[in-house]
């Protein structure tokens, strides 16, 4: 191969690797924890640039298959991949595409706004002469500016959430990885998080992937979702997709235009009262729940 | 309800935010320069709540001036513990510095199970930070923090009337000494942390191995008065070499240098190696 042709090979194979190249791509990934089978055999695609929403119950293996993406866990069967990068194989190349904000309120309350945003632009890379800069412009993003130089603890939850944000958006991430952001925080808070994801996603054109309980937020806010169930998706589309698939069954109540993302949750995950229902039920373990309870007390 | 459209929305109005080097990812160090680099974070992280809360600086501060005073201003009149000719006081204050700075490394474990807790660990493990590099990076902020609680220790010595030295390299050495061995004790800790997994137990297993650990050295008398089966014990605990490498620095007693840096380096070493290969544990 001459210099020439290996140049031009250069050229053309990122461009190719972008055509068919998913922000996420996860192909029969399992995962269990001792007998209970969290994620079983799970396809999921999601498209660069959009807003996608992980719905179900507790236990329906949303959080295992979040921990899977973002390398935290290891991947025993399937594969999991990020912007064609493979989870398990090169975990620190798929670690610098993504921003992670957990369900917990993770800002360290004991440093001040800009502290915890620049402790992230340390640990990503970020060089000293660019960093007071990008901090700067984070925390801008995402209207922690005047409050920078207070310390995280005298942050209400929606400031927090905020500021959470602000540090996964330092190093540029191609993904934003949010679990269940809006638990805990009150509906002026909660709208003002959704604002400000909506903002910087129009601003960098970054995939978004979110779990959320709330179906109202998923019904607003994301592009495409998917209804996972002891393990698996159970449904996947838009949101309009899926409640008109829901009328058209006959199975909403009354008025098909009526049909709520909520319906159909309850259509795919059980009542919670029914046989199928149980099992969802005990799904949520222990720690899961005693982790939101924490998170919701925290918030206030 | 309005959908967003999938596509990315050009930044139109003027509420929206305006990004401009958030829109570059930083140029990612590699090799062997990502270790000291998450150090100094750990460390700026350290020193930076250290400076918007100094309570913890004061209230440490209390039990090792407890100590000299009271235990060691005793045992200087008593005389009863052979010390090769130089005060009680002056003997027990270097076993002090290690002894607080000791309890200082022995919290990391919890620290680390309540990072974990609130998914400040989690989001840490998400970030190009190798696991060894964040253990080495925690270990090094236990080793600053005790760095600080040694200056005070020292500073208390001296104004009970310890005849330290005040030689900048000796000090120095003495810096290095206390690092390492609150590293080692912090990544002991995390290990541990990494086992047990909750904070009620880790709690119940600090305290189980602190006094142990601070009895079972020459921190309070020499290996020599204590019976046969405590020198083993004293002689595979790293504290004991801690302890006499400060002795050796600060009073310029008769002490073995270079076994001490040596025992301690390793120590330290193993316990990073144990304490990351932990760690996955408390991610899961």
């Amino acid at each position: 191969m001459t210099a020439v042709d290996a140049e031009a090979e250069q050229e053309k194979e990122p461009e190719e690797e972008q055509q068919d190249e998913q922000a996420v791509r996860c192909d029969g990934l399992e995962y269990s924890f001792g007998a209970t089978r969290a994620v079983d055999r799970l396809d999921l695609e999601v498209r660069p640039g959009e807003v996608f929403g992980l719905l179900g119950p507790n236990g329906a293996g949303k959080t295992t298959a979040m921990r899977a993406i973002t390398t935290l866990l290891p991947v025993p069967a399937g594969m999991v991949q990020v912007f064609g990068r493979d989870c398990s194989r090169e975990p620190m190349a798929v670690r610098r595409l993504l921003g992670y904000v957990p369900q917990q309120l993770s800002a360290d309350s004991g440093l001040t706004g800009r502290e915890n945003v620049a402790l992230f632009a340390r640990v990503f890379d970020v060089s000293r002469r660019e960093r007071a800069a990008r901090v700067a412009e984070a925390l801008a993003a995402v209207g922690l500016t005047e409050a920078a130089d207070r310390l995280a603890g005298t942050y209400s939850g929606g400031m927090v959430r905020r500021l959470e944000l602000a540090q996964a958006l330092v190093s540029a991430p191609r993904l934003l990885i949010l679990d269940e952001p809006t638990i805990g925080l009150d509906p002026i808070a909660r709208t003002s998080v959704w604002e400000c994801i909506a903002q910087v996603r129009a601003a960098t054109g970054m995939t978004v992937l979110v779990t959320t309980h709330y179906m109202d937020e998923a019904d607003q806010y994301c592009d495409r979702v998917a209804l996972m169930h002891h393990g698996r998706i159970r449904a996947l589309g838009t949101p309009q997709e899926l409640k008109a698939g829901l009328s058209a069954t006959g199975e909403g109540d009354g008025d098909p235009r009526a049909v709520t993302l909520e319906d159909v949750f309850r259509h795919y995950s059980g009542s919670g009262l029914d046989g199928h229902g149980t099992a969802t039920e005990d799904g949520g373990d222990f720690r899961d729940v005693r982790r939101t309870r924490r998170t919701a007390s925290r918030v206030g | 309800m309005s959908a967003v459209p999938a596509a990315p929305h050009p930044v139109s109005d003027e509420s929206a935010v305006k990004l401009r080097l958030l829109l570059t990812p930083p140029r990612p160090r590699t090799g062997w320069r990502i270790v000291p680099a998450r150090i100094l974070a750990m460390c700026v992280v350290e020193l930076q709540k250290l400076r918007h809360d100094r309570t913890e600086l004061y209230t440490r501060a209390v039990q090792p001036a407890l100590w000299l005073l009271i235990f060691g201003e005793t045992f200087t009149r008593i005389r009863a513990i052979p010390t090769g000719g130089i005060p009680y006081l002056d003997y027990l204050a270097p076993g002090i510095i290690a002894q607080s700075a000791m309890f200082i490394a022995i919290f990391y474990g919890i620290m680390i199970i309540w990072e974990r807790d609130s998914g400040v660990l989690t989001k840490l493990l998400v970030t190009p930070t190798p696991r060894a590099a964040l253990v080495t990076g925690k270990a090094f902020a236990a080793g600053v923090k005790s760095v600080i609680q040694a200056v005070v220790v020292i500073v208390i010595a001296a104004l009970l009337g310890v005849a330290l030295t005040w030689n900048p390299l000796r000090l120095l050495g003495v810096a290095v000494i206390v690092v390492l061995g609150s590293a080692f004790f912090s990544c002991l800790s995390m290990s541990i942390a990494g086992i047990v997994l909750t904070r009620d137990r880790l709690m119940g297993i600090g305290q189980a191995i602190t006094m142990p650990l601070f009895f079972g050295s020459n921190a309070l008398y020499p290996v020599a008065v204590m019976p046969g089966w405590l020198q083993a014990i004293s002689k595979v605990n790293p504290l004991s070499y801690e302890v006499d490498a400060l002795r050796g620095l600060l009073l310029r007693s008769p002490s073995h240098l270079g076994t001490d840096y040596a025992v301690l380096v390793v120590a330290a070493a193993l316990g990073i190696a144990a304490a990351s290969a932990l760690l996955g544990r408390l991610a899961r």
